[in-house]
């Protein structure tokens, strides 16, 4: 029941005014037309959500959600809050975990986005139905490396800028990513503006320049 | 289920439980009090618009039955910097009958909101205290308080649904939430209404009156109790439905007070001596 998605690597880091998705692209097909950013949907105006697993149960879970986000801001004429639409999610794929004639939904979805009261947020559900909240994530393939990556590099100061998190992001990504930044798609959100997508070359770019400069000075130490 | 659908078996297990069309036509004089089916019990031989047709407004008793309620109240709140003020009078009335001079129109919903009730009594106790359990489902929930215009549209719509049923409620919702103080009037066909100044009732044309007269945002507490004692008082004064006591709350950030709760009588010598 794998489709190609179940081998992307997504990751997500949550900064102080910025929340970064990052998502491994996956070659396709040469006669395929290549749509960017497919992986990573908007829920609403303020709360976006990108997902591993089959797209198809994908789809679905995300028309619920975008129905209840809109029904939630006419019932109670607030914007849903992350952990809101997060723990929607979370009952809808536990509901089909305990009914007759269904099987769970076969996705990991990563949820990020700002609350009405500008605090970001970052959720992560499982097929279980099961939520938690992260201040960086992996999902996908490979997503055990790269989080300890992130274990090992996410403090106060690697996301003290917009930049530094969306830098933090490409990083976690190459580590496992081959062929560098062809194969990376960036989308972030800040408050109060909609999801977007980033250039990542000029950053791609600079990391490298960063690494090249951290490698030269190791090798001056060990010289001297 | 759909099980049962490709088996065929659906219908001969449909047959056999309850179902409300064929209740009537199966057996005759069997009635089922359930609460999901309501059923109206007439004696036989009595023709149901023939009974109702005193108690209605419209001509033939058959088309849009309401029941005709007598129902008077003053009720009033109004939004000024410091707050919201609420006060209600007491007198709950049946036709020219005073059933009680101490009735309870502001429900507490919780410390952060207040519904006041005009209207039917029973419609409005009913609704409030259902909306009162909404909000404090909302709050286990979300872990924090229902905000104002949330919970005045879950009322909204809970009576929306009812419409032209014969609910009569006028009701205003006045709170303090993340937005700071909040007033909406909700009424029985589920309009639903934000605003500075409100005011419900048989005795709402005299409470206007006064209010408009004396109302500026920038009243400061004590102009602020008095005005809204005096608009009440004097709308009890004149209109017969209103009367009893004049129960005065007050919206602040950190929650409602209940500022004071005078007789009538009282207030009109207090106010006559004024004049002196």
């Amino acid at each position: 029941m794998h489709d190609s998605c179940s081998f992307i690597l997504m990751v997500g880091i949550r900064g102080k005014d910025i929340v970064v998705l990052g998502v491994e692209k996956k070659s396709v097909a040469k006669l395929q037309e290549e749509r960017t950013v497919r992986k990573i949907c908007a829920l609403d105006e303020h709360v976006c959500m990108a997902f591993a697993g089959l797209t198809a149960d994908a789809r679905i879970v995300i028309n619920r959600a975008r129905v209840e986000c809109q029904s939630h801001r006419l019932t109670v004429e607030d914007p849903v809050t992350v952990e809101y639409i997060t723990r929607y999610i979370a009952t809808l794929k536990q509901r089909y975990t305990q009914s007759n004639g269904r099987r769970p939904f076969g996705i990991s979805a990563l949820i990020v986005g700002f609350d009405y009261d500008g605090t970001p947020r970052l959720y992560q559900t499982d097929p279980s139905g099961t939520y938690h909240a992260w201040k960086a994530n992996a999902i996908g393939r490979s997503a055990k490396t790269v989080r300890e990556f992130l274990e090992k590099n996410y403090t106060d100061e690697a996301i003290a800028s917009d930049n530094d998190a969306i830098k933090l992001a490409i990083k976690a990504l190459l580590e496992v990513v081959q062929s560098g930044g062809k194969n990376i798609e960036l989308a972030v959100i800040r408050r109060n503006q909609p999801l977007k997508s980033k250039e990542i070359e000029t950053l791609v770019a600079e990391i490298e320049k960063e690494k090249e400069e951290e490698a030269e000075k190791k090798k001056q130490k060990k010289s001297s | 289920m759909a099980l049962l659908d490709v088996c065929g078996i659906s219908d001969w297990v449909k047959e056999d439980t309850f179902s409300s069309q064929k209740a009537s036509v199966d057996r005759v004089n069997h009635f089922n009090f359930a609460a999901r089916e309501p059923e109206l019990a007439v004696p036989i031989g009595v023709d149901p618009a023939d009974f109702l047709k005193p108690f209605t407004d419209c001509e033939d008793g058959v088309e849009g039955v309401t029941i005709k309620l007598e129902h008077g109240t003053t009720t009033l709140a109004f939004k000024f910097q410091h707050g919201v003020m609420v006060a209600v009078d007491s007198r709950a009335s049946s036709g020219s009958y005073v059933s009680t001079q101490m009735f309870k129109k502001v429900i507490e919903i919780n410390p952060y909101l207040l519904g006041t009730m005009s209207g039917s009594a029973a419609d409005c106790v009913y609704w409030e205290r259902l909306l009162a359990k909404e909000c404090r489902i909302y709050k286990l929930r979300n872990k924090e308080r229902i905000s104002v215009s949330a919970a005045s549209k879950l009322l909204a719509n809970m009576v929306a649904n009812y419409r032209g049923m014969g609910l009569s409620m006028g009701t205003m919702i006045c709170g303090w939430d993340k937005k700071g103080p909040g007033l909406y009037y909700v009424d029985d066909n589920g309009l639903r209404l934000s605003g500075n100044m409100f005011s419900t009732g048989s005795g709402s044309s005299y409470a206007y009156g006064v209010m408009d007269s004396g109302y500026r945002y920038d009243l400061t507490v004590p102009e602020a109790y008095d005005l809204a004692q005096r608009a009440i008082f004097h709308a009890t004064h004149r209109d017969a439905y209103s009367g009893g006591t004049v129960n005065m709350y007050h919206m602040q950030e950190t929650g409602w007070i209940k500022v004071s709760q005078e007789d009538v009588g009282e207030l009109y010598h207090r106010f006559a001596a004024e004049k002196k």
